[in-house]
């Protein structure tokens, strides 16, 4: 059987350090349903504002589904429903209520996704779209909001010369550096990453995980990972979850470290997933 | 061992040759199969051509009228009448047919309604013209009052490929794959502009594909175009859309009486006299050639477009 997980405190997550970190948002007896299937059950749990917390656990668990909860990505397709609240501070907006317009919870949680799906436009428009869905029309404020997204995601240097370039012609490590400057660019609140390494080798995962702690000064960062060694690098804070359930929830050292559930040891230490 | 060995091997060989003369057997099936429709093909465009050469080169033919002497006899009403059927359908066929065909895709929900709905759009496709012919008479030439113009032909021809360009722009929409629509979401794009920024251009290649596929069909239809009750013999031209005057230009042609190619050709070969067989040969080719135009811009316009956009 498995054990109801304990009610994190949402209002006061203490770090590593020990130092309290408010949270950027909380989620609320969150379930989500498929249909009749229940793919999520009762999640509750604090995101820490500008740290990196990772989802884990075994295929098919829910992680991705939970993910996909932040930025309304379900609301795309029927029959999807959610129940319980995802509230993002500071101004406590439940960004799953039915009044909150998906696109208005998009302009503020950008998402990178498991494969790079950069539009087939030059490397620019990539980067200036978001900035274009805002009725963004000045060039010179494209132009250094696209240089700082590019910078940002560690590409700049790569394709300055290129920018008018197709965004298909970059690698794939490249290519999956554009969208995060795509995701970048529109100062988001919180940057959704799903699986973002899966379809990358090794060296590109290893510049796409530093990107990922130098990007957590500036933003809140949740990110899907199916690697625990990934986790363990790049996040402070891990939640590992079991068949759409959050079984625990913790510090990254401790929760790989010295592990309160059963079934997170057995996972962390292999004996399945 | 060695001679087991040995007998092993010829066993495979011989099963191996066995097999192959299946290959063999479809391979000279496939060639006759293929040789059969090339060579109708052939023949048919060599048999036109033989008799349609010595018109077909000559000037006058595209800038003559009909006319009761065939040696005097020429396509300038037929050819610039079926330029105008096609301009008017292509400009109503096409807004309306990809409007539809994102709509259906992009925007409808799906549930039975619109099941239902895209199976009927498919069916249409396979609707005798002959039916949109009768359809056209009574609604566009009686009940709006068009009569026997390049408009309502123009309009029944629509009609009639406005199924295929629906059908051609739902499936170029839905080879666009769902990561670049889940992209342009995710920077919070409303459905308008996930449609204008990224579907639409994307799907330009294969929507114009299926657009002039639909006209390559209309330009050779006769059967709805006689229904509505177009002339066979046409000695004038419509008024010309441009002016000398403010405002330059003008819409009195698409009300003018008219007739195109396959009317024209049509009419032709029902004459006894012969040298009108070798006017309408000459007046199949023209039409071949202004087919064959279209498809070769729709496999240019699809490689220029398409240059940019792999998945």
């Amino acid at each position: 059987m498995v054990e109801l997980a304990e009610t994190p405190a949402l209002n006061h997550v203490k770090d590593a350090e020990g130092i309290v970190v408010k949270p950027k948002a909380e989620v609320q007896d969150l379930s989500f349903y498929y249909g009749a299937f229940q793919a999520l059950k009762n999640i509750n749990m604090p995101i820490a504002d500008k740290r990196v917390t990772a989802l884990i656990g075994p295929s098919g668990c829910g992680k991705s589904t939970f993910l996909r909860c932040f930025n309304r990505m379900h609301d795309l397709y029927p029959g999807n429903h959610y129940q319980g609240k995802i509230v993002l501070q500071p101004d406590n907006t439940n960004i799953l209520g039915s009044k909150v317009d998906p696109i208005e919870v998009r302009m503020r949680i950008s998402m990178v996704f498991q494969k790079p799906n950069p539009f087939p436009k030059s490397i620019y428009e990539n980067v200036a779209y978001g900035l274009r869905v805002r009725g963004s029309r000045s060039k010179r404020a494209l132009d250094d909001k696209v240089e700082e997204a590019l910078r940002g995601a560690a590409l700049w240097d790569e394709v300055k010369h290129r920018l008018n370039d197709l965004a298909f012609n970059l690698s794939g490590g490249q290519q999956q550096r554009l969208c995060i400057a795509r995701a970048l660019a529109t100062d988001p609140e919180i940057m959704l990453f799903d699986e973002p390494t899966s379809a990358l080798d090794p060296i590109a995962t290893a510049s796409i995980e530093e990107l990922i702690s130098e990007l957590k000064s500036k933003v809140t960062i949740l990110i899907v990972t199916h690697n625990m060694q990934q986790a363990a690098r790049v996040s402070d804070f891990t939640a590992f979850m079991y068949i759409g359930e959050l079984i625990e929830f913790g510090v990254t050292n401790n929760l790989f470290v010295t592990p309160a559930k059963k079934q997170t040891e057995d996972y962390i230490t292999g004996r399945f997933g | 061992m060695a001679a087991n060995n040995e007998q092993h091997i010829q066993e495979i060989r011989a099963l191996i040759k066995k097999h192959k003369i299946w290959d063999k057997v479809f391979a000279i099936v496939g060639l006759l199969a293929m040789l059969v429709g090339v060579t109708t093909l052939i023949v048919l465009f060599a048999n036109l051509a033989i008799d349609g050469a010595p018109r077909l080169l000559s000037w006058d033919f595209y800038t003559s009228f009909p006319s009761r002497r065939a040696s005097s006899a020429g396509i300038l009403s037929a050819w610039v009448g079926t330029t105008l059927v096609m301009l008017v359908t292509a400009i109503s066929a096409v807004p309306i047919g990809v409007a539809a065909g994102i709509y259906l895709e992009e925007y409808a929900p799906k549930n039975w309604m619109t099941a239902i709905i895209e199976i009927n759009v498919t069916n249409l496709a396979g609707v005798p013209s002959i039916v949109y012919g009768l359809l056209a008479l009574g609604l566009f030439v009686y009940q709006f009052g068009l009569g026997q113009s390049i408009l309502a032909a123009g309009l029944t021809l629509a009609l009639l490929i406005l199924p295929v360009v629906i059908v051609a722009t739902r499936e170029a929409i839905r080879s666009i794959p769902q990561a670049i629509r889940e992209a342009a979401y995710a920077v919070g794009s409303t459905r308008w502009q996930v449609v204008h920024d990224h579907v639409l251009p994307y799907s330009t290649g294969g929507i114009l594909t299926g657009v002039i596929i639909g006209l390559s069909r209309a330009i050779g239809e006769t059967a709805p175009i006689i229904t509505i009750g177009a002339l066979t013999f046409i000695a004038f031209l419509p008024d010309s859309p441009f002016k000398g005057e403010f405002p330059y230009i003008s819409f009195d042609w698409i009300m003018a009486p008219f007739t195109v190619m396959p009317i024209q050709m049509f009419s032709w070969t029902s004459r006894p006299e012969e040298e009108f067989q070798f006017n309408a040969a000459a007046a199949g080719l023209v039409l071949l050639g202004m087919t064959l135009l279209m498809n070769a811009l729709a496999i240019y316009l699809r490689y220029r477009i398409r240059r940019n956009i792999k998945w």
